[in-house]
């Protein structure tokens, strides 16, 4: 028996999550099974970068994965799972990663665990509320189906050896080959990236107005960060969603994160978990964001947000 | 066109979850209740593609009885009728959500004709299991673009916009799809006191299936402990701002 791991990747290069994935999967062999990989590619001559803790790794080649194309790349994966009978399939828990596993268990018709942060054969631990709660749950199936949450697991490198490289065209249906991207629209540029700035200065409620944000975008400025803000400042219109930090906004990781007016509710928090400090400047000493921050400043953000 | 859209019910936790003594819930004696954003604006859209090209929009929820206010905040903000496959509460595994979901979905299409578009949240706001909608669309035989922040429907096809890294990947499907959404898609309604009113009169249909045993059966919650801590206060007021740059100097912001 086997363990197959799906792996995203860019020409080659396997993102970090994938890695990590790949990790897990090999933690559920035991040792005396052998990991495989599954990678979607155009081409023959991918160049794999790097170790994979992984002993082959198949490359499913099809003109279909010249761009995303997710129910084809589940296909393919389903394909391999019966040729290998494996035991388990583990994917990444990104977006895309959740979708491709979502489309192999409904191919399949297994369950599927999402976002896993332990795995011990069926009885696994996965996150609920982006991270604000966790579930230990049991997985029936003879198949396990999961994906691992980012950054939940350290990535542990390959043994050594290089994996062998074994090139597959799988057989797709029509509708897997017209499910996929027809066109990518160019980002709105300008400014420095949420999801990337080093520095994060968010306004929440407490900021009042959309004329508000006017000392929190100076500060910004000055320290070359970007702005986010909360849901409450997202639902009033003062600021575009694109700039909400949390759950159902922007996952964020910055150096640190100064948050202006903003009372810390989960929700909210689940997308600053990855900040290495917090900073919170808060009218109310009792606000919940206290318990998560590392410094805090009390008072009127209006007076000291100018002053810094 | 006829357009569903999925809610799911779940508890607004504030600053702290606090779980029932058999850690299998939240406790929500002291909480309201809501949907996730992204299902939000899975309603608002489905009534905007209504109000622009006639038709009916019809909101479903698999919940407990309680579960009924959710379909009236959506029949509030314009859904037409409401769906209601009423549980006793507990949790129902993403397999067999999807299964009473997709009877609910046939029994009506069987009566009324194919809805063009079925609108699912991206992933729900407390299980986060990201299937639901993709389980169904298989089952309808019908294709499924997920994660949407931007949707146009235009002479029998569906423009769907994907927010990715460095720009957003279009797809683009034949009706009648499925589609999952995100916040973000568009800025939801504020209900108006009419609005309210009308909800109350607007018909939902309940349906009581029997929950099949749960193949992702959840035996325990747990909240995550680590990043307790308590913040240390540089100060009060903007005499605090000095303490505050040191610290962006300590950590290399600022130079
Ligand atoms: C499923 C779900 C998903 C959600 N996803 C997100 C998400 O992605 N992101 C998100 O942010 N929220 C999200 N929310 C909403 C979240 O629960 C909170 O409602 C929201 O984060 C509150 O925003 P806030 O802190 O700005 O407002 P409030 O909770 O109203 O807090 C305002 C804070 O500002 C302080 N304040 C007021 N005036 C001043 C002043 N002059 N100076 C300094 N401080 C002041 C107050 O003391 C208070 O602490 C989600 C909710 C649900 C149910
Ligand atoms: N109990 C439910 N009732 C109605 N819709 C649901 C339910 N559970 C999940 N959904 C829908 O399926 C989406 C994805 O859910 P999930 O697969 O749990 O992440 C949600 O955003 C809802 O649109």
């Amino acid at each position: 028996m086997s363990v197959l791991v799906y792996l995203e990747h860019a020409e080659g290069t396997v993102d970090e999550p994938s890695l990590q994935a790949a990790t897990v999967a090999s933690s559920l062999t035991g040792g005396d099974e052998d990991v495989h990989a599954v990678m979607a590619s155009d081409t023959v001559s991918l160049a794999l970068e790097g170790a994979l803790p992984v002993e082959v790794v198949h490359v499913a080649v099809h003109d279909a994965f010249g761009s995303y194309a997710p129910l084809a790349i589940a296909e393919a994966i389903v394909e391999l799972v019966g040729r290998l009978g494996a035991a388990a399939v583990v994917g990444p828990g990104t977006e895309r990663g959740n979708e491709v596993l979502a489309h192999v268990a409904a191919l399949l018709d297994l369950p599927l665990a999402a976002n896993c942060v332990s795995v011990g054969g069926p009885a696994v631990t996965r996150v609920r509320w982006g991270g604000s709660l966790l579930e230990e749950a049991r997985v029936d199936a003879p198949t396990l189906l999961l994906t691992v949450q980012p950054h939940a697991v350290a990535v542990e490198p390959g043994a050594g050896d290089a994996p062998s490289v074994e090139a597959f065209t799988p057989t797709l249906s029509e509708g897997a080959l017209a499910l996929r991207v027809v066109e990518r629209v160019g980002a709105a540029t300008g400014g420095v990236s949420l999801a990337d700035a080093k520095v994060v200065v968010s306004g929440g409620r407490g900021a009042g107005s959309e004329e508000g944000f006017a000392p929190i975008e100076e500060l910004a400025g000055l320290l070359g960060a970007a702005v986010g803000c909360s849901r409450a400042v997202t639902m009033a219109g003062w600021r575009p969603h694109t700039d909400q930090v949390g759950q159902t906004g922007t996952k964020i990781a910055p150096e640190i994160y100064i948050a202006c007016g903003i009372s810390g509710a989960t929700q909210h928090m689940a997308g600053c978990k990855g900040a290495k400090r917090i900073l919170a400047i808060n009218a109310d000493r009792e606000a919940p964001i206290l318990q998560s921050a590392d410094y805090a400043v009390i008072g009127d953000l209006h007076e000291i947000v100018p002053a810094i | 066109m006829r357009v569903l859209v999925c809610v799911k019910r779940v508890p607004m936790t504030g600053g702290t979850i606090v779980l029932t003594d058999d850690a299998r819930a939240i406790e929500t004696r002291h909480l309201g209740f809501t949907i996730s954003p992204h299902e939000e604006c899975g309603v608002e859209e489905a009534v905007r593609l209504v109000e622009a090209h006639g038709g009916e929009s019809v909101v479903l929820t698999l919940g407990s009885a309680e579960a009924e206010e959710q379909l009236r905040d959506a029949m509030a903000i314009g859904a037409d009728r409401a769906i209601h496959v009423v549980t006793d509460g507990q949790e129902w595994d993403p397999q067999a959500t999807a299964s009473a979901i997709l009877d609910a979905i046939r029994d009506d299409e069987a009566a009324n004709g194919s809805f063009d578009l079925v609108v699912f949240g991206n992933e729900s706001a407390d299980a986060g299991n990201f299937q639901v909608g993709v389980r169904i669309a298989h089952a309808l035989g019908r294709p499924i673009a997920t994660g949407l922040k931007a949707l146009t429907v235009e002479g029998g096809a569906a423009r769907c916009e994907q927010e990715v890294p460095g720009g957003r990947d279009v797809y683009a499907l034949p009706l009648p799809a499925v589609v999952t959404v995100k916040e973000g898609l568009n800025l939801p309604r504020y209900p108006s006191v009419p609005g309210k009113l009308r909800a109350q009169r607007k018909p939902v249909e309940t349906r009581t299936p029997e929950r099949p045993a749960p193949r992702l059966e959840m035996t325990r919650l747990v909240v995550p402990e680590g990043d307790r801590k308590q913040a240390e206060v540089l100060g009060e007021g903007a005499a605090a701002a000095p303490h505050v740059v040191e610290v962006l100097r300590d950590i290399g912001v600022l130079t």
